[in-house]
């Protein structure tokens, strides 16, 4: 083993053997990418149907802390990743990888975030083919920034989107909300919290698979990273111009979530999820599709939380476990604990 | 000024800065208990107090929380009772009425 | 028992709407002649709008939201000297999430962060405190926001920082009362109220009787609440209930957090570290006597006014309204948020002109976000009370 440091220097990112090493031996010793090109030369049947699409999505992944309880950086880069295609209704394949790591980044850290990497997208079934590494000054990044492209194929006569969302279609949830948002919260350690809640970090592609093989006419699907639900329900509102209404005490929410909340005064409707989608599926398929989540591990604590409507089209409106009516907005900026 | 929320006391975490442990839902943070302290601090652990900004500020008294859920009760089965006279008094007037019957009493 | 859901009961709420609808029609109150209840603080202003009750409620209950919003209260120039504060190299800003987006002259202290000043967001004075240690050769300033709810807890920190003998902890005190701006919004001519719902958490720290002077010289009924919607039902319900008695009393609805006389502890510790100023300026109030707290003398090594020679101790600058803008007439309740004539139009979320549409117990912020109200209705005058407008 030529990689010697156990610390990350400005040395690892100049080009030269120490970069070479630290590639070799942290990054592609692992992730095993076909061929040692710049580029990944890949094949796939799949897309050469006619009628068949590419499905492309990239993302950055920045999270204080890099590991958490229920993952780490490298495990919602992923899951994330894969999930962006896999609302698409589009079969996941292949993923990049660019890391930029902060000068002083102790080398083991590096090697639990690619292992879990490659854990999660053997669980997904999709291989990381292509990737980078830069590194900079100590204080130009937080420990470790992730940015991915994920590649997949949507199977011809699949077409997936919010506009398709009418009236009388059913919305459902994977499991209970908010865990990640909460996590993270926590984890933090500024606000002092000390909690037993876990990230719900998870691929959710054989999730999707398993519904559209219950409802193949499922509308659309999105997945509730920043923003959470409440943010996913206005953009599908907006986008199929109809309006769409849940129930407070349909929502799956963990008491320890609640609890969180209530002490920072959030609502647990805007917390991020990394492992939760909601799917909207004509009413005919609703209980299919629930009982198709129900039977997987990621999808245990599926729950219908509402539906669309004709009324109030573009507004999301929430029926309180109270008897009343509420409008659940857009965030407007992040959501800041509050005293008041 | 007015978010509090009810935590119980679980821990006593630092007698001499009259710290101690709060759970809310399974969620924990320390509290300064200095505002509920009366004799004994280990006296504390077990009871209820509401929390805001760090600081458990009142305890809660759980025999007037009782007492609010009782009249609460009793007021559903009053209007309860109400509701039900005026069903009986709306069906002898109009025997081939239905049962629909507006909220507020005539 | 968790003390929180129990008294979310939809059972209860419907008995409960079901005795107050019975109530207001006994006593005529209709949507053109409403019975005027003022909450006069903003957590309760939110908690109404969160559970929907000002859709549930019988419409002859007009609800006026009062000025119980620290936020919302805090001049544009206190914000400035915030920042002010801010700005200074050695300094650390500390204060809570309320106060971050609301609009100063310039910026907001969220933009000033931004922009480089190290400010941080705490959720406790005590958070401040260790800052404060762990950071020796830095000058931690905690702003101190809020009614007395969070007044003990400031004092009780710059006591123990006291005890410490740090030297570089201080508090920027914006602390003020409940009772003086109710006094002046009853002394004034133009306001129509029938009734209060009293602040839970205030009263926690003060006890229920400062409020006497409310039923007894001006005969008007009010009762602490606590914040669970069937507490606010009750508490309307006890209202009503006197109106129709014709009874004017302080009654206590949230007695299993709040004693009749207060807590011990913090009064004392607000009585030995905070003295009231003569006078102290309210955004949308106009100054007030004996409404605001600063820091006791024997405290100033711990008072970020005298050692910045900032605020009250420094040169006071008074800064106007945005033009257009009507937040103190929202937030003293003679209008309602969609009567401004800026209420999104200059004045969204996103861009606010002032802290009712940042603030979460903001009247405005409430309107816009629970209840979907989108566009300005302005074109009624300023003076008119709130219950002639149309919705």
């Amino acid at each position: 083993m030529a990689l010697r440091d156990d610390r990350v220097t400005l040395a690892h990112g100049g080009g030269g053997k120490a970069m070479r090493d630290l590639i070799e031996e942290v990054f592609t010793d692992v992730f095993e990418p076909p061929g040692m090109e710049d580029q990944a030369r890949l094949e796939a049947d799949a897309l050469s149907e006619p009628g068949a699409k590419l499905a492309f999505t990239t993302d950055a992944y920045v999270v204080t802390p890099v590991e958490f309880p229920g993952g780490d950086i490298g495990k919602i880069a992923v899951a994330g990743t894969v999930n962006d295609l896999a609302v698409g209704g589009a079969q996941p394949l292949w993923l990049s990888a660019a890391f930029i790591i902060e000068e002083g980044t102790e080398v083991a850290l590096l090697r639990r975030i690619v292992a879990t990497m490659k854990a999660e997208a053997d669980k997904a079934g999709v291989r990381i083919v292509t990737g980078d590494t830069k590194v900079v000054d100590r204080g130009a990044a937080d420990t470790l920034f992730v940015t991915t492209a994920g590649v997949g194929v949507i199977p011809p006569g699949r077409d997936m989107g919010a506009g398709h969302v009418r009236p009388g279609d059913v919305a459902i949830v994977n499991g209970v909300l908010g865990d990640h948002g909460a996590t993270i919260l926590a984890a933090r350690g500024d606000l002092a919290l000390q909690s037993p809640i876990q990230s719900d970090c998870a691929s959710l592609g054989h999730l999707v698979d398993a519904v559209l093989a219950a409802a193949p006419d499922a509308r659309a699907a999105r997945d509730l990273t920043r923003g959470g639900l409440a943010s996913a329900l206005n953009e599908i509102a907006g986008a199929a111009g109809c309006g769409i209404e849940i129930e407070e005490s349909a929502l799956p929410l963990r008491d320890e979530v609640v609890g969180t909340c209530e002490i920072l005064g959030l609502d647990p409707l805007y917390l991020a999820n990394e492992g939760r989608v909601v799917i909207f599926v004509p009413e005919a398929r609703a209980e299919a599709a629930l009982a198709a989540m129900q039977s997987l591990p990621e999808g245990t604590g599926a729950a219908i939380i509402g539906r669309a409507v004709e009324g109030h089209p573009g507004l999301v409106h929430m029926h309180t476990a109270f008897g009343g009516v509420r409008i659940v907005d857009m965030l407007v900026g992040e959501q800041l604990p509050r005293i008041c | 000024m007015c978010l509090g929320i009810p935590g119980q006391i679980v821990e006593i975490t630092d007698e001499a800065r009259m710290m101690a442990m709060a759970d809310v839902s399974g969620v924990r943070r320390e509290v300064n208990v200095a505002c509920v302290l009366e004799g004994d601090i280990g006296d504390l652990v077990g009871t209820w107090t509401l929390i805001h900004v760090g600081f458990a500020m009142s305890l809660i008294d759980e025999e007037e929380a009782a007492s609010t859920l009782q009249a609460l009760k009793d007021l559903g089965e009053a209007q309860e009772t109400l509701k039900q006279m005026a069903e009986g008094d709306a069906a002898l007037e109009n025997p081939s009425a239905g049962a629909e019957k507006p909220e507020v009493s005539a | 028992m968790k003390f929180a859901s129990e008294f979310r009961d939809p059972a209860a709420a419907r008995a409960l709407l079901a005795a107050i609808a019975a109530k207001a029609d006994a006593l005529g109150a209709t949507r053109a002649k409403p019975i005027h209840i003022m909450e006069i603080c903003g957590g309760h202003t939110h908690s109404i709008f969160r559970y929907g009750l000002d859709k549930l409620v019988h419409e002859g209950i007009e609800f006026i939201h009062g000025p119980g919003c620290p936020v919302c209260v805090l001049p544009r120039a206190r914000v400035d000297e915030c920042i002010e504060l801010a700005e200074r190299p050695e300094v650390i800003f500390t204060t809570f999430g309320d106060a971050m987006r609301v609009p100063g002259s310039q910026k907001s202290l969220m933009q000033a962060k931004a922009a480089g000043a190290d400010i941080r967001m705490v959720y406790s004075p005590l958070d401040a405190l260790e800052l404060a240690r762990r950071n020796p050769a830095r000058e931690v300033v905690f702003f101190g926001l809020g009614f007395e709810t969070t007044t003990p807890s400031t004092a009780l920190a710059i006591q123990q920082a006291a005890r410490e003998e740090l030297t570089n902890f201080t508090v920027f005190c914006n602390h003020i009362t409940v009772p003086e701006p109710i006094k002046a919004l009853l002394d004034d001519p133009h306001m129509v109220l029938d009734g209060f719902i009293g602040p839970g958490h205030v009263s926690m720290v003060i006890g229920i009787h400062p409020y006497d002077f409310i039923a007894r010289d001006y005969a008007k009924p009010i009762v602490v609440a606590g914040f669970e919607p069937t507490d606010l039902l009750q508490s309307i319900l006890m209202i009503l209930t006197q109106i129709e008695q014709d009874r004017a009393a302080v009654e206590n609805q949230y007695a299993r957090v709040v004693p009749d006389d207060g807590n011990k502890v913090s009064l004392a510790a607000i009585a030995d570290v905070y003295q009231k100023r003569p006078t102290f300026e309210w955004r949308g109030l106009g100054e007030i006597d004996a409404s605001g707290l600063q820091i006791r003398p024997e405290y100033r090594a711990f008072d970020a006014e005298e050692k910045f020679g900032i605020g009250y101790a420094g040169v006071r600058k008074h800064v106007p309204e945005v033009e257009g803008t009507a937040c103190g007439q929202v937030m003293t309740g003679r209008m309602k948020p969609p009567q401004c004539p800026q209420f999104g139009k200059g004045c969204t979320p996103e861009m606010p002109l002032g802290a009712l549409m940042v603030s979460s117990e903001g009247a405005c912020a409430a309107y816009w976000q629970y209840g979907g109200v989108r566009g300005t209705s302005a074109g009624t005058s300023a003076g008119e009370t709130a219950g002639e407008a149309a919705e």
